[in-house]
């Protein structure tokens, strides 16, 4: 009795110890509160302007690299342009982890998920572009569009990175395979799906997409969703008027799940990366190819491209009979924009800004054939065609929306990506999707 | 030198800076993980005390409960496969391959020191159904079948990763229990050879009651290793398709690092740390208590 009351003790003793010890050593481990805007440490110019992006885009890291020797290379002088890249795999983890400890780059590219750029921009970690870019004096070198997609996309009221990239996305398609098949260019998801099943039938797979990354194919659900509901209604489940799981939401990803469940996205999307599907199409394995306009530059590369960029064709994603959206909405977004570090935020960055907002633009076309959500001063001579009809589609768009995981939580957009293979594969019906992503998205 | 270990302070002396370090680097982020998992937020937005609500979060949350079961079922089919093909295994080499057996132990022992991501790419590649098929479809459609989606379908994808994880640990738990047993005297086996046991019987009445302390450490090793699984599943399959192979480690590097909860994630850590303490307790337990009826 006397041993169990003294283990008895003991182990109340062990057991406050280690809970008083946790929470002091929690107590040590970092602020509580979000630390401060705007930053003046780096001020007096530190010498290095840093940059820190993706390995898997290269546009960026040469556009610099290119404006350093060139338009930028006082600035460069100032403050020397390093930079480093990583695996997009392991992004925003990679993003938290720096901004935690105020370690971002000059300028990065900013996280994947809008959520966590959100809360960069409320706890001050990045710079407020639409204030700086005034004093610089060069606000009116973004254009508008660019810069509303952006702030639509943060949910803010001010600019907080810029538009190195400004994308539509459709389906792309082998006009070749089209023709060969009578089908003409779908207006509406029932013509898609008839040209679908006509290809299917002729032995031709009918969408190309990689099931691995999943948004390939989420895409489509959000797509649907506002060429059905409207140009609100995913705006309508992030201010909680909507559910996912309501059945006209439900509607859109049993569209695409059919699609799935009918194998037109071929044997295992689910297996399927990028880099596959990006091949699989350019070399003629596919009719229709849902992407964004970045990859006009691997359309207009003639080694990837092995069926030709006078064979592709951009269609918009098509009406939905009856739907409350209009073909006209194009899906755009800026790609993955850059940002700037309030950590490091001085003098010399400030140049750097003046700067890249100034001459980004036109290096960017001239030498990647990028869309940009910069001014142009100058059209290359010998621009490709697709290029141009990028450019057309961007200037005559009455309207954009942006996409299916633009507002959702970084759970719900994980959630969301892992399981857009199953739905291509036709493993998960639309009300499964749905439901996972809504509880993902309700935390 | 009995002196010098008899001198309580010069002993401290010695063993502290490897206590230091240990303390550094094990004991101390494990009260900060146990702290953690009173909060939640993350290093950006900040912290906030919210007493035991993740525990409780945990026992609600369907996409933990699914990671907790796959993560049992994981462990117990690939521990008691992994264990059983390499005490098999052992038995081979003690019994009938003998001498000739070092060039086997050193062939199914090979794929032990290969990377975990070569060998996971290997066997998607093994397994591949698109763009192209793999050896295994290919062999499939040539038999007339149709090509399978291993990897794509949950319950395909399982048996693929208990099959990649088995070949690659089954040489190591083979020679680990080698060893054991080649440490029973010859003398107890040729008196039980003369008492009439003979092959199933010699090795269930001598062969597993004498090589039970090795065998006890290596369902320790497997149950716990398998318990923490996460480079092959991640290299595989990366948890899908969907969340369908998703681990409870997986789960919890993803809600740490991609979700941005501290908190939540240390709170599935800690669960994942109960769950082995646990299942090693309770084999120690019943182990022992099997021994001394032995």
């Amino acid at each position: 009795m006397k041993k169990s009351l003294i283990r008895g003790r003991r182990g109340a003793a062990a057991f406050a110890l280690v809970g008083a010890g946790a929470i002091v050593l929690t107590a040590c481990s970092g602020s509580s509160s979000p630390s401060s805007s705007g930053s003046d440490e780096g001020s007096g110019g530190s010498g290095e302007f840093t940059y820190l992006g993706q390995i898997q885009n290269t546009t960026i890291a040469t556009t610099l690299t290119t404006l350093s020797t060139g338009a930028c290379s006082a600035e460069n002088e100032a403050a020397t342009l390093s930079e480093d890249s990583i695996d997009s795999s392991t992004w925003d983890q990679q993003l938290q982890l720096l901004a935690g400890q105020d370690a971002l780059a000059s300028i990065s590219m900013a996280p994947g998920t809008p959520a966590l750029m959100q809360d960069f921009i409320s706890s001050g970690k990045v710079v407020d572009l639409s204030t700086e870019l005034d004093t610089l004096g060069v606000s009116d070198k973004v254009l508008p569009a660019a810069a509303s997609t952006i702030e639509a996309l943060y949910g803010a009221d001010a600019l907080y990175a810029l538009p190195t990239e400004f994308n539509i996305e459709g389906f792309w398609y082998n006009k070749q395979l089209l023709e060969d098949n009578g089908i003409d260019v779908p207006a509406t998801w029932d013509d898609l799906v008839t040209a679908a099943g006509t290809l299917d039938a002729a032995g031709v797979q009918p969408f190309v997409a990689s099931g691995g990354e999943g948004w390939p194919v989420t895409r489509l659900v959000g797509d649907y969703i506002f060429r059905d509901l409207g140009a609100d209604a995913l705006q309508k489940v992030a201010d909680g008027e909507a559910s996912l799981t309501d059945p006209e939401y439900v509607a859109a990803a049993d569209a695409i799940a059919e699609l799935g469940s009918a194998g037109y996205f071929g044997a295992s999307p689910g297996t399927v990366d990028y880099d596959t599907a990006m091949n699989q199409f350019l070399t003629g394995g596919g009719a229709f190819f849902y992407m964004g306009s970045w990859a006009v530059s691997n359309f207009n590369d003639r080694e990837q491209n092995q069926i030709g960029a006078d064979n592709i064709g951009f269609m918009p994603f098509p009406e939905v009979t009856g739907g409350a959206g209009s073909i006209d909405e194009v899906p755009a977004n800026a790609g993955v924009p850059v940002m700037l570090s309030s950590a490091t935020y001085g003098d010399d960055t400030a140049a750097w800004l003046k700067c890249i907002v100034e001459n980004y633009g036109d290096v960017a076309l001239a030498d990647s054939g990028q869309v940009t959500g910069f001014a142009v001063t100058e059209v290359p001579a010998d621009q490709p065609e697709l290029t141009t009809l990028v450019q057309d589609t961007i200037a005559n768009a009455p309207s954009s929306v942006l996409w299916f995981e633009a507002k959702f939580s970084a759970q719900g957009t994980s959630v969301s990506q892992t399981n857009g293979g199953a739905l291509a594969s036709g493993q998960l019906s639309g009300e499964e999707f749905m439901s996972l992503v809504q509880a993902a998205n309700e935390g | 030198m009995d002196s010098v270990f008899k001198d309580r302070r010069a002993a401290l002396l010695m063993i502290a800076p490897a206590l230091l370090v240990y303390t550094l680097v094990m004991i101390v982020p494990i009260f900060w993980s146990i702290g953690y998992t009173t909060l939640d937020g993350n290093a950006i937005t900040g912290f906030e005390f919210v007493g035991l609500d993740n525990y409780t979060h945990f026992f609600q949350d369907p996409a933990a409960i699914d990671a907790l079961w796959f993560t049992v079922r994981y462990a117990v089919l690939l521990t008691v496969l992994q264990v059983g093909c390499g005490y098999g295994l052992a038995l081979l080499y003690v019994f009938y391959l003998r001498h000739k057996a070092s060039w086997v132990r050193t062939v199914l022992f090979f794929p032990v020191v290969l990377p975990t991501v070569a060998v996971a790419l290997m066997f998607s590649k093994f397994f591949q159904a698109a763009p192209t098929d793999g050896p295994v479809n290919t062999i499939i459609t040539a038999l007339g079948g149709s090509s399978v989606d291993w990897l794509g379908a949950s319950s395909s994808a399982f048996w693929i990763i208990i099959l990649m994880d088995l070949w690659r640990s089954m040489g190591f738990y083979a020679v680990l229990l080698y060893a054991g047993l080649v440490d029973i005297p010859a003398e107890v086996l040729e008196s039980g050879r003369i008492d009439g046991a003979s092959g199933l019987t010699l090795v269930r009445r001598i062969v597993i009651p004498l090589s039970l302390p090795v065998l006890l450490s290596s369902v320790i090793f497997s149950i716990n290793g398998t318990l923490k699984v996460f480079d092959t599943i991640v290299a595989l399959t990366n948890g899908g398709p969907g969340s369908a192979t998703t681990p409870l480690t997986l789960y919890m590097f993803r809600t740490s690092f991609a979700y941005g909860e501290y908190g939540y994630g240390s709170t599935i850590a800690m669960m994942l740390t109960l769950l082995c303490l646990l299942v090693t307790v309770f084999i120690f337990r019943s182990m022992r208590r099997d021994v001394t009826k032995g």
